[in-house]
Order: structure tokens, then C-alpha cells, then sequence
């Protein structure tokens, strides 16, 4: 088993190495994450779409529940699936091993994925896959060159086709954009809008408190800078007699 | 003061010095009265030691010292703990701001000339202290168990492996594996619980030592050897204030702002843009995968910089390494290589200014050039600030004899 995976991880760490380098220009995915049903939505979507393949584990599904103000008859009945219980993690039952067999690669855990990517690159890399009929699942990922992942929103979004640029040295034609030939079953700002709420649910899941720690900024400061007045006084009340 | 207080101070003054060490270390320890700003990040290296002491306790309450469950037990804290992310975030901002309040301490004494006679010892404490600083620092960045926890501890680790003959061995000691695991977890978690005691007595110790020569001052003049008598001690220096009240209620506007900054950092900047806590790190730890540009947080970086500007000698690091070191060891010796007559920047000439100057950006810029990846550009770069910085050192003798000072003033000006 270990064998194996350090096998994948070896025969795929050049292509991991690449896509960290550079690459295309990031598109602004403008979440907002005070917007709960902009929230509630990302985590429906995450929950039908991703979630089969992708987990969650650091982030309880009763946690999301209470920030996002989801009641627990809406969670219990929209949210969670199989046993799962509003208190758990939101593991997913995909083996390790299982996941090497399918898809070559151990599916990566998402939960902190915004802040080792960033928002942009997410909202960019869901509205980046094109038609590439050498990859195993069809498509291959502009932002995330032969990533192994199919395109689970390709109903939704449609099909898009590689832009090249044949002015490369080397005579190589480079993949440098997609355009979008065939419409899925949403129009294309449809589609944005519901990247859009994907990744601000995972802006949210990557630090759940940031909107609390952001709240109480307020407050520590402004009682720092009363503080600061008093103390000011009071230096300058022991001082007066100091020349 | 009532008589019962009285009564239960002489109580505990006849089997224990209460009274007096009060005394002289804070209501009558005469400090300079023209201390400015400069003089906060002495009591704000303190003040931060006990903030990285205290939340680091209470991290560990709910850490998990162990390869496979750090990275999720740190997550734990950051979610599920009651206000755990709080602790976490004071203890990874206290991290850097602990080394940005060094610094500038350090700077100060630069400016002061505060590392002359008769403070060389003092000056050496405090270069332990900053030794010891950044072995903590160290031990405690492998802690997260993220991608540049790992990796990070992985190229300096192979540091060691550097040395000539005895290097691997010494690499394999160090790590208690051949390669970062579990084991080194293990080992690393154990040194950063306990050198952040080791800093606090070597802290008394630097206090003793200070207390006992006399706070330096922006002119760099000693208030002992001037005219003694002020208001409250007719043998202390006429120069002198009781350090409580005066700078206790000072260094507490100080604090204040301090604190601000701090709180700013930690409620809207928690990752400073990703210098404070780095991007990869929010990937757990992945030994067969390295990330394609690995750098230390950026207090190491302008060492790191330096190591990465030594061309291999013979196909071995170990010039690089020794560059490195030599940049930190260096401070050991900077009390004797100062030969200007006088101590304070204040009365210092051009060439003494300039070159205080030319160090501070080197140092800046190299921390800047040991965050991006290594090109022919940063490469060059880095030998050229690299070479300025040991200058400012190498040089100094000669320098700060040719140097035209200005006259010192018998008495500190306000």
C-alpha cells in the first residue's frame, strides 16, 4: 500500500511541480463571504458535487451548520448522507487505495485548500477545464496541467475547447486559454455564479472563525486606543516634573 | 502603608530580600532620563517572551506531538478548541513579532553603541539570547507538521550534513532518522517546550548584567561616572530617574501600541500575506513531495540568502554553511572591533552613519532576496549584500578609527 502511493507520488510529482509554477493569470473569483446565501448555496453544491470524492475532514458538518444558519432539519435532510451524524467531520468513505486504482493519485483533502491555493486560484481552476482527448477522464485543467481529476461539473458548465498559441519556440503549440463551444444545462454567468459560491464555501471552511476574528478586531483595538490615551495621561501626568 | 503590611513585609524582608531587590531593580535602579522610544523594545522582548511562554502552554494542552496527527491536532485547535484559534494565532504573530521587537533591540544598541565597554558582556548575553531565540524558532516551525515545517526543517537539517568528514553522521544525530519523521517530531517538540525556559533565565541573567553596568542612553554617556545626587538618593547619578515610576509608566504607552500592532496582525493579517505563516504550510507534510521553492519564515531569511550566495567549494555547501553561521557569530566579537572614541550614533562621523546604514538595508534586502527563488539575478545580488554585510563587521576597526567624531557632551541632553 505505502508502496504504491509513494510510487504515484513519485511518478506524479513533476506534474504536481509544474503546476505550481507561474501559469496562467488568475481570474478574481470577488466572493463575499458575509453573504450567507451566497455560503449556504457553496455548501449545497460541495456537498452533491465534490464531496463524493473530495473531503472536508477538518470541518464538522454541526459547525457549518451553525455559521452558515443552517437548522438541522435542513441539515439532516440536505446535507448529510448515509450515517453520518451533524457532529462528525466531513470525512468522505473513499479508500486511499481505492482512490490510486481510479484516479492514480490520493484525492486531495479540501478543506484548507484556499489557503494553500488561494481563492482565486480555485474559482480559476473550476472554470478552466478543456477537452483533451490524450487524459484519461477527457479533459485536461489550464491551471492544473494533466491533473488527474475529471470535470464534475461538465453538465453544468459545457464543453471547452484548448486556445493555442502557435508562435511557441519550438514550433509546440501551448495551451494558453479555453473557449467555451458547447453550452451545459447553465449559461456561462450561471456557471461563474455557482463557482463563485463553491469557492467562497471553501474560502469559509479554510478558518470558519475569520469573520468572528475580523468582528472582534473592532472592539481590541478601540480599547487598545482608549488604553493608549490613558496611559499617554498618565505618563505624561508622572513626567511633568522630569527636565 | 499600614502596620500590619508593614509587619508581614519585614516578616518576609528578614528570610527573603522582597524589599530590596524591589528596590534595586525598580524604584531606585537609577535609568538615564533621556531614554526615547528605542528604549520600549527591551521590556517588549520581555513582554513577548511571556506571551510565546504562556499561549505555547496552553497549545500544547491540546497539540499532538506525532507525525500523523500534528497537522490535524493544530487544525483541532484552530476549530474545535474554545479559542483556539486565538492562542494559535498570538503564538505564530508572538513568533515574528518577537523577532521584529530583537531586532530592533538590537539595532538600538547599534545606535547607542550600547555593545562598548562596559557592556561587552551584556551585548555577549544578548547574542546568546538571540542564539537561543532562533534554535526555539527553529525546533518550533517543524511543529505544524505543514509542507515548509517539513521542508524547511529538511535543508536545515542537511546543513549539518555539510560538515566535512563528520556531517552525515552528525545530520542523522540531529534528525534521529535519515530523513525528517516522526522521530525528529518527537525530539524537536521536546527542545522548543524547553528552551523557552532557558530564554527566560538567560533573560535574568542579561537583567542582572544590565543592572549592574547601567542602562546606556542616546548619548551613550554613563550617568555613574557623572555628577552624583538627584532628588530621591543623594549617591545616585544626578542623571538617573527610579525606573518605577518613570519608565514603567512609559514603557506602558509603549506596550500599548505594541499590543495594537499586534492585535492588528492577529485579528486581519494573521498570515502577513503569507510571510508570517506561509501558504504551503496549510498542505500537511508530505516527504515525497517537495515543494518546488522552499524558504525558511523571514526572520532566517537573510541568513539563508547568505548561505544560498556561496558558490559550492570542491562540490560541498560547507562554505556556505560556514558563511552563515559566521554572519551570526560575528556579533561575538563586535564590542572590540569598534574603535571610535565615542559610543552614540549622535556623536559618531559620516563614514560610521553610512555604513550603519548600508548594513541595516543589506540585511533588509537579504531578507528580501532569502524569500524568492534562487536566480543568476538574486544569486548576485545576495554575494553583493552579503559582502556589504560582513563589511560593516570586517571593516569597522579601521573605519571607526579614520572616523571625524563629533565633541561629547559632559551631560545627557534632553
Amino acid at each position: 500500500m505505502r508502496k504504491l502511493i509513494i510510487a504515484a507520488l513519485l511518478l506524479l510529482s513533476p506534474t504536481l511541480l509544474l503546476a505550481n509554477t507561474g501559469g496562467p493569470a488568475l481570474q478574481s473569483s470577488n466572493i463575499d463571504l458575509h453573504d450567507q446565501a451566497s455560503l449556504q448555496r457553496g455548501a449545497k453544491y460541495f456537498v452533491n458535487y465534490c464531496m463524493g470524492c473530495h473531503s472536508l475532514q477538518y470541518m464538522r458538518y454541526n459547525r457549518l451548520a451553525k455559521d452558515l444558519g443552517i437548522d438541522e432539519v435542513t441539515l439532516r435532510e440536505n446535507l448529510l448522507f448515509g450515517d453520518a451524524k451533524p457532529g462528525d467531520l466531513m470525512e468522505n468513505a473513499m479508500r486511499a487505495d481505492d482512490q490510486l486504482k481510479w484516479f492514480g493519485v490520493v484525492i486531495p483533502d479540501l478543506t484548507l485548500v484556499t489557503r494553500w491555493r488561494s481563492p482565486d486560484w480555485v474559482y480559476t481552476y473550476l472554470k478552466s477545464f478543456y477537452v483533451d482527448a490524450t487524459r484519461p477522464y477527457g479533459v485536461n485543467n489550464l491551471m492544473f496541467p494533466l491533473v488527474a481529476m475529471p470535470h464534475g461539473l461538465s453538465n453544468l458548465q459545457g464543453v471547452q475547447e484548448p486556445v493555442f498559441d502557435h508562435h511557441q519556440a519550438g514550433g509546440t503549440p501551448v495551451v494558453v486559454g479555453v473557449k467555451l463551444v458547447k453550452e451545459g444545462s447553465l449559461s456561462p454567468k450561471e456557471y461563474d455564479n455557482m463557482v463563485r459560491d463553491i469557492t467562497a464555501f471553501l474560502t469559509y471552511a479554510g478558518e470558519p472563525i475569520q469573520l468572528e476574528r475580523q468582528r472582534l478586531g473592532v472592539y481590541v483595538l478601540l480599547f487598545l486606543g482608549v488604553l493608549f490615551i490613558l496611559a499617554y495621561l498618565m505618563k505624561k501626568e508622572f513626567w511633568k516634573d522630569i527636565h | 502603608m499600614s502596620a500590619e503590611k508593614n509587619a508581614n513585609a519585614s516578616w518576609i524582608d528578614k528570610r527573603f530580600p522582597l524589599t530590596e531587590t524591589w528596590k534595586a531593580h525598580l524604584a531606585e535602579y537609577y535609568a538615564p532620563k533621556n531614554l526615547n522610544f528605542w528604549s520600549f523594545f527591551g521590556s517588549l522582548a520581555i513582554l513577548t517572551l511571556v506571551i510565546q511562554i504562556v499561549t505555547g502552554i496552553w497549545l500544547a494542552m491540546n497539540y499532538k506531538p506525532d507525525a500523523a496527527l500534528a497537522f490535524a491536532s493544530v487544525e483541532y485547535i484552530m476549530r474545535d478548541v474554545d479559542w483556539g484559534w486565538l492562542i494559535r494565532y498570538m503564538h505564530s504573530t508572538g513568533a515574528s513579532m518577537f523577532f521584529i521587537v530583537i531586532y530592533l533591540h538590537m539595532f538600538r544598541a547599534l545606535l547607542w553603541g550600547s555593545y562598548r565597554k562596559p557592556r561587552e558582556l551584556l551585548w555577549i548575553l544578548g547574542v546568546v539570547i538571540y542564539l537561543a531565540m532562533m534554535a526555539t524558532a527553529f525546533f518550533g516551525y517543524l511543529l505544524p507538521w505543514g509542507q515548509m515545517s517539513y521542508w524547511g526543517a529538511q535543508v536545515i537539517v542537511n546543513l549539518f550534513a555539510a560538515v566535512p568528514v563528520v556531517g552525515d553522521d552528525l545530520s542523522v544525530w540531529v534528525r534521529g532518522d535519515y530523513v525528517i519523521s516522526d522521530v525528529t517530531l518527537n525530539r524537536f517538540f521536546a527542545f522548543h517546550f524547553l528552551l523557552p525556559f532557558v530564554l527566560a533565565a538567560l533573560v535574568f541573567i542579561h537583567i542582572v548584567a544590565l543592572h549592574h553596568v547601567g542602562s546606556n542612553n542616546p548619548d551613550g554617556i554613563e550617568i555613574k561616572d557623572g555628577p552624583k545626587g538627584n532628588r530621591w538618593s543623594d549617591k545616585a547619578p544626578a542623571d538617573g530617574i527610579p525606573f518605577h515610576p518613570y519608565y514603567t509608566v512609559k514603557d506602558l504607552m509603549g506596550v500599548v501600541v505594541f499590543l495594537a500592532f499586534f492585535s492588528w496582525v492577529m485579528f486581519y493579517a494573521p498570515t502577513m500575506g503569507g510571510i508570517f505563516l506561509e501558504a504551503p504550510n496549510f498542505q500537511p507534510a508530505n516527504p515525497m513531495l517537495t515543494p518546488p521553492h522552499i524558504a525558511p519564515v523571514w526572520y532566517f531569511t537573510p541568513y539563508y540568502a547568505m548561505l544560498r550566495a556561496v558558490p559550492p567549494l570542491w562540490g560541498s555547501q560547507f562554505p556556505g554553511v560556514v558563511v552563515m553561521f559566521g554572519a551570526i557569530l560575528i556579533f561575538f566579537v563586535l564590542p572590540w572591533l569598534d574603535r571610535s572614541p565615542v559610543k552614540s550614533i549622535r556623536y559618531k562621523g559620516p563614514i560610521f552613519k553610512v555604513a550603519l546604514a548600508i548594513f541595516a538595508v543589506s540585511f533588509v534586502v537579504l531578507a528580501w532576496l532569502g524569500m524568492q527563488p534562487a536566480s543568476d539575478l538574486s544569486t548576485l545580488l545576495s554575494q553583493i549584500f552579503t559582502v556589504l554585510y560582513f563589511a560593516f563587521f570586517l571593516l569597522m576597526p579601521i573605519y571607526s578609527s579614520l572616523d571625524k567624531t563629533k565633541p561629547v557632551p559632559e551631560r545627557v541632553t534632553a
